[in-house]
């Protein structure tokens, strides 16, 4: 394996010293793949947890049902961590960024100063504005949040999720398997119609109705009711009050870039990048947060989903290191909600062609292909997860044939 | 190098096949890891770090 230290080829400096800011899967996936590229130099990781890291996408499905305790959805064991021979500061916040002199100002008043900073920051829960503050009421984002709603669902008799999307059917598919009463509510029409268009959402729509999830969909929340300092309601926009005593907001996320705002980097919905995920001279950015210019698709894009994650640490990593490459992925995610183990890969516009190329809507094991414009965008799979897989090359094909970009 | 894998942990992404397809295949029914040689030689073994690096589901481990 090459050695990064000092000057690499093509007169790039390697920087003696990288400053992550972010312990969770982007931020030290970027740790870990600057160390299998071979860099020698030093790193800092801080984090505002004081968890050890760990994963996001169980929080929702095992953590929450409590079928793994939560230490089963640590990201890298202790052994691991430690082989990367990188400073942990786990349990202070950024509070700001100096451009100049890239250094990182934390809460405690800690001062952290590197050659190179990626910026993993990620996102924040939305809540419902001009709320009181009650008790039963959570967002999903933290292991702590997850554990908390577990406790709260184990004493629950009516859960009402406040959101369609990924995280919202997910979190209502878990609650609903561990026996709990549960109603979702949210704008769309079906469970990830915004992600997966009409043709699909509208099968999840079937299937959580079949499992006893209540769907009260395709109307806004007006407020949420409350008695003795605890939720008892959610009303809808249609005049309906849906009793609760446990509720989840799961309206999207922002990025946390407000330790950022009077820093410099250009934030627009996330650290906006050129298309090597480069913010300014040595500042970085990576996972959620980050808001890049795709030069395939010829846009900014900024995408929550845990193999971007990886991905575009890996690609920061490389860039840091002297690489000279876009970073031009394929969208990916997944979501398990009771027996669906869904696969999507690329873009599914709503107004998107859907043709079933493989497998059979009625048995539930199907891949779908989308196309805009007779151009392939998207594919889809449903309990058909290694042909879903073997189709993606198809999006990437189709990427060439896509009007550039620049 | 030994590679061990946690099928109750896969999510059937399929990342580790386009990583190191001759060490990993997933089950035609449900898209689960299949571990196809749990000690690949030292020629394939950073295709085999990067299948572990890039599961989205940390469900590789390796012994080197």
């Amino acid at each position: 394996m090459d050695e990064y230290s000092g000057v690499a080829g093509g007169g790039v400096t390697i920087p003696a010293e990288v400053l992550v800011v972010g312990a969770s899967a982007s931020g030290l996936s970027t740790v870990e793949a600057l160390r299998r590229k071979g860099y020698v130099g030093n790193i800092t990781v801080i984090g505002e947890e004081l968890h050890a890291p760990y994963d996001r996408p169980p929080l929702s499905k095992q953590v929450l049902s409590g079928a793994w305790a939560p230490d089963r959805a640590a990201l890298r064991t202790q052994e691991i961590l430690a082989s990367w021979n990188t400073g942990f500061v786990h349990g202070d916040s950024a509070i700001a960024l100096d451009l100049l002199t890239r250094t990182v100002r934390a809460e405690s008043g800690r001062e952290l100063q590197a050659d190179a900073i990626v910026i993993a920051t990620g996102v924040r829960p939305r809540t419902l504005a001009g709320q009181p503050r009650l008790n039963g009421v959570h967002v999903l984002r933290t292991l702590d949040d997850a554990l908390g709603l577990r406790t709260d669902l184990l004493d629950c008799s009516r859960l009402v999720v406040v959101g369609e999307g990924v995280l919202g059917s997910e979190i209502a598919a878990t609650a609903r398997a561990m026996g709990v009463e549960v109603t979702i509510t949210g704008p769309q029409a079906a469970p990830m119609a915004l992600q997966v268009g009409p043709l699909v959402s509208g099968l999840l729509a079937e299937l959580h109705s079949e499992r006893g999830v209540r769907l009260r969909l395709g109307t806004g929340v007006v407020g949420l009711t409350g008695e003795d300092g605890r939720v008892a309601g959610v009303q809808l926009g249609t005049g309906e009050d849906l009793p609760a005593d446990v509720v989840v907001v799961a309206i999207g996320a922002a990025p946390a870039t407000d330790w950022l705002a009077d820093s410099g980097p250009r934030l627009d919905n996330g650290v906006v990048c050129d298309s090597r995920c480069r913010a300014a001279e040595g500042i970085y950015a990576v996972g959620d947060v980050a808001r890049w210019y795709h030069e395939q698709l010829g846009g900014l894009m900024r995408l929550e989903n845990r193999t971007n994650a990886t991905e575009q640490a890996a690609a920061v990593a490389g860039v840091i290191l002297g690489e000279d490459r876009p970073y031009v992925p394929v969208p990916y995610f997944w979501t398990d909600q009771f027996d669906a183990k869904i696969q999507v890969y690329g873009a599914l516009p709503a107004d998107a062609h859907v043709e079933i190329v493989d497998g059979d809507i009625s048995a539930r094991r199907f891949v779908a292909l989308y196309r805009a414009d007779g151009v392939v965008t998207g594919v889809l799979g449903w309990n058909m997860s290694k042909q879903a897989r073997q189709r993606r090359q198809e999006i990437v094909d189709a990427f060439g044939d896509l009007v550039p970009v620049h | 190098m030994k590679v061990v894998i946690d099928e109750d942990k896969c999510v059937a992404a399929g990342q580790c096949v386009a990583a190191a397809s001759e060490v990993f295949d997933q089950r035609d029914e449900d898209g689960v890891v299949v571990l196809l040689n749990e000690n690949p030689p030292a020629e394939i073994a950073d295709d085999v770090r990067q299948a572990a690096a890039v599961c989205p589901a940390l469900a590789i481990q390796i012994a080197e």
